[in-house]
């Protein structure tokens, strides 16, 4: 069975010479590159953990035994949300439980001394990786952003293999770890999108989305992206594009590392598949991802995955000298490091003046469901309006941010016409 | 694949399967309104989808079936991805249970049916059908 080329410190491993949480964690990689067909196992720089909320037993079980058999990182590792705030959790109305849960899981992944970043984009805070760095990352939008963005490569590792990689260090050399793995397949072409559609930045989630559903599992490229595309727009888009897809790495020719042109992306070749996407297929999304019958929501989400410190500086300039309506709870998500810039320069009490409420570590999808009794959502990220009604049973309806602060102040769904929707 | 032997009652569907959002982790049973195996139970049976899909957190929804020992027996599959595969990996040498995974072509794969009895040998890569 073990055709996999081992070292002989991970011989050493595997005979339990480092402890048990190493040889369980080496094990299951081993076994992973087995199956896979991986040639070896090599060295990752950083791991970024997905498994950092309470969801089952198994999970929290699984942490804590692995610290009680010696388990520590071996690379610099990152935490992906918990599902609540773990410092404001009063006002995020946690119940006793989950709260206790929660705090075991940040217990047992400090004693493995991973770092509490406790966010989804440890891209843009954190330990950020370089171009073709080897890395081991869990959450789907930040695979795809380090992947495609970025450049960095990882697989789509699921929970639990992200541990065991953090433990070791390694991971099996396969799949997106290879260069040739990483060529597109497939070429999306925008047709009749005119540069005044990218004026609205909801577009960005919509096109992901469309790209998601288009890729499946491939590896895709798009062309026609502008220039003048933000770190957030991306951010929206890989976000949207791994929740409709099982989209790992995609290529924006012009934009993107690896697609500096479409030649590059192709790998010389031709892509096997050319889609295009239109107007109708962007109002389609927009429509399909809106749940929502009437004109009323009690809940505006942004910060899915976590604002950047840009983002606040946009969302407190359409915020600033109004006021939230009172039928309308305003969350934003964001991680530590912005929350202490936004403290320390205004922009948070400002927001809070507003009737916002910032809230960090935590995943909104994951809210305590019973402690606020919402009806429906106003998101500014496609991820979320997709997984909202399917995953909470909560009602969604999407825009882009300036949307989400008008609703806010008038208690009903405001969505300014964008160029797609009369075409 | 992942190895082993075990033995059960065949549960078919052509539609892929996301366990995160698509299976209870308590119970075992499909909660996916819009799946075809909505409200059957996986518990301890033989599951022949084609490959899985969605989320990432798929393999801790496995690892928690197998705690509750809700788990299926063994899974057959066209196509097994790395975050399908993970769950019975990690569960072999967490739990020291086998959940044995099996690809086959899609011909044999079309072949198994619901309600057939079969023991899977997924170390030896065969499966016997007994009925």
């Amino acid at each position: 069975m073990n055709d996999m080329r081992l070292t002989d410190e991970d011989k050493r491993i595997l005979d339990g010479k480092r402890g048990e949480a190493a040889r369980i964690a080496l094990s299951v990689l081993v076994d992973l590159g087995e199956l896979f067909g991986a040639a070896e196992l090599m060295k990752v720089s950083q791991v970024h953990i997905d498994a950092t909320l309470y969801m089952v037993e198994a999970g929290l079980e699984f942490a804590e035994k692995m610290v009680d058999m010696g388990g520590k990182v071996a690379v610099p590792t990152s935490l992906n949300p918990s599902a609540i705030d773990l410092q404001r959790w009063e006002a995020y109305r946690v119940p006793a439980e989950t709260l206790s849960k929660h705090k075991r899981l940040e217990e047992a992944y400090l004693n493995m001394r991973a770092i509490p970043t406790w966010t989804c984009t440890p891209y843009q805070h954190g330990i950020i990786p370089r171009f073709g760095e080897q890395i081991a990352w869990g959450e789907s939008n930040a695979i795809a952003f380090a992947n495609s963005i970025i450049g960095a490569r990882t697989n789509r590792y699921a929970d639990l293999m992200d541990i065991c990689a953090a433990i070791i260090g390694k991971v099996p050399k396969f799949g997106l770890h290879l260069t040739e793995n990483r060529k597109a397949g497939m070429l999306i072409q925008l047709k009749d999108i005119t540069g005044d559609m990218f004026a609205d930045d909801a577009i960005y989630p919509l096109l992901g989305y469309i790209l998601g559903e288009m890729a499946g599992d491939q590896v895709a490229a798009i062309t026609g992206i502008p220039e003048n595309v933000t770190t957030g727009n991306l951010k929206g888009f890989c976000a949207a594009a791994a929740s409709s897809g099982a989209v790992g790495l995609f290529h924006m020719v012009g934009i993107t590392p690896e697609a500096q042109t479409l030649e590059m992306c192709l790998h010389g070749g031709k892509p096997q598949t050319v889609l295009e996407i239109t107007p109708q297929a962007i109002r389609e999304t927009e429509e399909k991802l809106r749940t929502v019958k009437n004109d009323g929501v009690d809940l505006v989400v942004t910060g899915c995955p976590h604002y950047s410190a840009a983002e606040f500086v946009r969302l407190v300039q359409l915020v600033k000298g109004k006021k939230v309506h009172h039928s309308v709870v305003f969350w934003v998500f964001t991680n530590r490091t912005v929350y202490a810039w936004i403290k320390n320069n205004g922009i948070l009490s400002d927001l809070i003046a507003g009737g916002v409420m910032v809230f960090t570590d935590g995943c909104p999808l994951q809210y305590p469901r019973e402690a606020w009794h919402f009806n429906a959502a106003m998101t500014d990220s496609a991820k979320f309006a997709n997984y909202c009604f399917s995953q909470r049973g909560l009602d969604a309806v999407f825009g882009g941010m300036e949307d989400c602060v008008e609703t806010a102040i008038c208690g009903k769904i405001r969505r300014k016409e964008a160029p797609w929707h009369l075409k | 694949m992942v190895p082993g032997i075990a033995k059960g009652e065949v549960l078919v569907t052509s539609q892929p399967i996301s366990f995160w959002g698509g299976v209870d982790p308590a119970t075992g049973l499909i909660n996916d309104p819009r799946h075809d195996l909505f409200r059957k139970s996986i518990a301890g049976k033989v599951l022949v989808f084609p490959f899985g899909k969605g989320s990432s957190t798929g393999s801790l929804i496995m690892l928690e079936l197998a705690r509750v020992d809700k788990a299926p027996a063994a899974i057959v599959n066209v196509r097994t991805e790395p975050i399908l595969a993970t769950g019975p990996i990690v569960i072999n040498h967490f739990y020291g249970k086998q959940i044995p995974i099996i690809s086959l072509d899609e011909n044999s794969f079309r072949m198994l049916k619901t309600g057939q009895h079969v023991t899977v040998n997924a170390t030896e890569k065969f499966i016997v059908l007994h009925n």
